[in-house]
């Protein structure tokens, strides 16, 4: 069914009309052209689709779009505030915690949600929540170093 | 097959042509400097003839730069970033060699239209074969730059130097002009013939220091266009029905459900059956409302019976290398081993799935595809549709990870079908369950290994024989007298009517199956001699650069000889991939159920000068963390042509917390020739692990991967 739903996107308000059990992958992607946020397996079991809805992440690829009414919704293209890089993106480039890139936007923004929910996360807590995202090129290691180093810069206010 | 004719296998079907003629090409390109250069007077390129690269490389030139008039430094090249790095490390080697800053350096990769003709990006071969001639083309452009500065500063050639995109007079350093100004307003177009003079090693500095990637901003801000993030005015997205088993035939489908959801176009076309929708989850929900009947085709072999397949329709060998007389041999030795060794079917699986945008815009077609072989693609295009290769341009933009799976371009050949077919531009991105069903999966293979050793630990006989895996990395480095090196069933394509489903070219094609045989077969044997695996390679070894590595990752790890099976154990695995030596050493922790968990991983590596340390150890990591799966838990399960692991949930690719600790050690090379970077550290994986698992539990693994029910049935 059509309907008009609003939410704040990237932290400007957004009015989208939409048939409302649309994903929200694909209203990012195919009405918005945000196209940061990647299709990857379509079934929440590869994590590249990651965005936050009221700072928890979520596989977009399973949430409808009628559930982020009056929601905050923050996707890789608002991480960045006023040109200045977030400490998790800075660290991702500091560490190369990255290959082909395609996986990266999810890595980042389910690695700012690990942050907000626990700012000084020990190796073992980062592999755990990182555990649902996939890396086919193999950059875990340096992604666990850069979350590290986000933690630190971040200095455990998780602010942005 | 002879030596290194994998290449064969993957470009048999390509004809070359570069697009544009001279004239053209410097219209396109408006002023500045402009260097060509063909591969074909590169020397470097010119050893490499033995490899019989087919088809020909082109007579016109394969590789240029350009200086523009702003001082910016274009560089123009065939090949595809995947992730690999190769953005960064072939801007180091152009503008070490132009002496120019490294961010002046723009890279344009893969487009048919701008770049010279190259034969797709696969076997290591970008800075192997590619960087020589770069580097001679940023040499020669050096040279005419000096030059011209020699003539505007009115100083000798021999008093001018050049550094950070300024040349000045060494005499007198005010006395200077940049490369900007010194091509405002020119048009020069220079052919390298002949060698040009390129810097020594000890003059690098930028060359052989660690670059972060160059691509990191816009992978992080979600600015890196993939194929499938580009948007047309007018386009729709398809999605394509899938057959449920490779081999099955079409009886009835009806679409008329689909027809009636609004804006739905449905295109049926032969063999192609798509619906259309301007959004591609909507395009997706009508595709499930189209029903279709299939004959499907009697299933022959599945994945526990596909071993003896294939041993059944093995054509006759061709010995790839041998010496000495394995009769001989056999009487020296005191001892014979007799394994056979069995690698499932094993899935490409980049996070990005195949996809393709094509437009048609008058007898003009502009395709944008994730592929790792453009030029091919492109030929591809002009075959499905029927027009004048000249007339398709190929874009790939930031490839999502290819593994070799993208050399193959199923996706680009559809969406080019249905552009013609529905008058409008059209993506065509895979599902997951598409990227595994279409998937060239690397072939189940077996390699069967007789070897024997004398009581004193030194091999007199090495009798092997590889099927359907491919020759690559089949060729043993040990010092054994009497050997001989068989390999059949087709490569890694296989010969027709073997594999039930495509195969082609994974990660190191041939080399993971290999050396997984030879190096498990080499601890077997060790074993048996009762001597230490380590002490047992170095004295069956001479190859000094094996030696090389080999120290060099014993060191870093502290091996120590072996204690009792106690769940713990070390492992070691040799190999030679695309002219890089690689030693690895492992320990993994074993539990009472069978599952593995790899504690640490050491590499050893030896690729020559390496061009950007921080790229290669980024790859050696990649291929480490990427090739557990290989070892532990990745295969495909089908039953004819119906694959049964259609996404992650069953397929289990390596996760975070599989990861080991990972240390790299570079071996200092820097006065051999850069070899390949992004495969051979995966080759290890398979016996690094299966002989580290015998160490811990005492349970020899003879079949990848190494799943928890193999290892409890092998337990002693």
């Amino acid at each position: 069914m059509r309907e008009t739903i609003n939410f704040k996107l990237n932290d400007k308000p957004m009015r989208l009309t939409v048939d409302g059990e649309r994903m929200l992958l694909w209203a990012l992607r195919s009405e918005l052209s945000l196209t940061g946020t990647k299709f990857g397996c379509g079934e929440g079991f590869c994590g590249a689709c990651t965005v936050l809805v009221n700072k928890e992440a979520v596989r977009s690829c399973q949430f409808p779009v009628k559930d982020v009414k009056g929601k905050e919704v923050i996707t890789i293209e608002g991480l960045a505030k006023n040109g200045n890089l977030h400490p998790v993106q800075k660290a991702f480039i500091k560490h190369d915690a990255l290959q082909c890139g395609f996986c990266t936007p999810g890595m980042i923004l389910n690695a700012y949600s690990v942050l907000l929910k626990n700012p000084q996360p020990t190796h073992k807590e980062i592999l755990q929540n990182m555990e649902e995202n996939l890396c086919r090129c193999g950059s875990y290691a340096r992604i666990v170093e850069a979350i590290k180093t986000a933690a630190k810069e971040m200095k455990g206010g998780g602010k942005r | 097959m002879k030596k290194d004719d994998y290449m064969d296998l993957d470009f048999s079907d390509i004809e070359a042509h570069f697009p544009l003629d001279r004239r053209e090409f410097i219209k396109l390109f408006g002023g500045g400097i402009v260097i060509l250069v063909s591969l074909k007077d590169a020397e470097a390129l010119l050893q490499q003839q033995r490899t019989r690269v087919r088809p020909e490389l082109p007579e016109d030139f394969n590789a240029f730069l350009r200086i523009g008039e702003d001082g910016r430094v274009s560089c123009f090249t065939g090949k595809v970033e995947l992730g690999q790095g190769v953005i960064t490390s072939l801007a180091q080697m152009l503008a070490d060699e132009l002496e120019v800053p490294l961010d002046s350096v723009d890279m344009v990769m893969g487009d048919t239209d701008l770049c010279p003709w190259d034969m797709g990006t696969f076997g290591s071969m970008t800075t192997r074969f590619f960087g020589p001639p770069l580097r001679e083309a940023a040499a020669k452009a050096r040279a005419v730059l000096m030059e011209l500065a020699a003539e505007y500063l009115q100083v000798p050639l021999n008093k001018l130097q050049a550094k950070d995109g300024v040349i000045f007079d060494k005499t007198q350093n005010k006395n200077k002009v940049t490369y900007a100004q010194l091509t405002k307003g020119k048009k020069i177009v220079k052919k390298l013939v002949g060698k040009a003079s390129l810097k020594a090693v000890s003059e690098f500095t930028i060359v052989g220091k660690p670059i972060s990637r160059t691509d990191a901003q816009e992978k992080v801000t979600g600015k890196a266009i993939f194929t499938g993030d580009i948007r047309l005015p007018g386009m729709l997205y398809a999605r394509i029905l899938r057959a449920p088993a490779h081999g099955a035939k079409i009886k009835s489908v009806d679409t008329s459900a689909a027809e009636k959801i609004k804006d739905v176009r449905v295109v049926k076309d032969g063999d192609l059956i798509a619906v259309l929708h301007k959004h591609p989850d909507e395009a997706g929900k009508a595709l499930a409302k189209v029903k279709a009947q299939y004959d499907l085709p009697e299933a022959k072999v599945d994945d526990k019976t596909i071993f003896d397949h294939l041993l059944n329709v093995a054509p006759e060998g061709e010995a790839v290398v041998q010496g000495g007389n394995l009769q001989t041999g056999e009487k020296l030795s005191a001892h014979i081993v007799e394994e056979t060794y069995l690698n499932s079917y094993v899935a490409h699986a980049a996070t990005e799935t195949h996809t393709a945008l094509v437009k048609i815009e008058g007898d003009k077609t502009t395709v944008w595809a994730s592929t790792q072989t453009p030029f091919r693609a492109k030929d591809e295009v002009a075959q499905a549709l029927g027009v004048p290769s000249q007339n398709v341009r190929v874009i790939p933009p930031f490839v999502g990870g290819g593994f070799g799976g993208k050399s193959s371009n199923k996706q680009v050949v559809q969406a080019a079908r249905l552009a013609k077919l529905t008058g409008k531009p059209v993506q065509v991105a895979w599902s997951r369950a598409e990227e595994f069903f279409h998937d060239t999966f690397r072939p189940a293979a077996v390699v069967k290994i007789k070897s024997g050793i004398k009581d004193s630990g030194k091999i007199f006989l090495w009798d092997y024989i590889v099927y359907f895996a491919g020759e690559r990395g089949s060729q043993q480095f040990y010092d054994i007298p009497h050997h001989r090196t068989v390999s059949t069933g087709g490569g890694w394509r296989g010969a027709p009517g073997s594999h039930p489903f495509g195969t082609g070219a994974w990660r190191a094609p041939a080399n993971n199956t290999n050396t997984f045989a030879r190096e498990s077969q080499i601890d077997i044997m060790a074993s048996k001699a009762g001597i230490d695996p380590l002490e047992f390679r170095l004295k069956n070894l001479k190859d000094k650069r094996m030696l090389g590595v080999l120290t060099a990752a014993a060191e870093k790890f502290g091996w120590t000889k072996s204690k009792a099976a106690n769940g713990r154990g070390y492992g070691i695995s040799l190999g030679i991939d695309s002219g890089t030596y690689v030693a690895h050493m492992a320990e993994v922790e074993v539990d009472k159920k069978g599952a593995v968990q790899v504690k640490r991983v050491v590499c050893a590596q030896d690729m020559g000068l390496s061009i950007n340390p921080e790229g290669a150890k980024m790859q050696i990591e990649g291929c480490i963390t990427m090739g557990l799966g290989y070892a532990l838990t990745e295969e495909i399960h089908f039953k004819g042509g119906e694959i049964f692991d259609l996404n992650f949930d069953t397929y289990e690719i390596p996760r975070f917390s599989w990861l080991p600790k990972i240390e790299t050690v570079l071996i200092d090379a820097k006065d051999s020739p850069p070899q390949g970077g992004g495969e051979p550290a995966i080759i290890c994986m398979g016996a690094v692990v299966a002989n580290a698992i015998y160490d811990a539990v005492g349970a020899r693994l003879l079949q990848l991967p190494m799943t928890p029910e193999r290892i409890r049935a092998a337990l002693p």
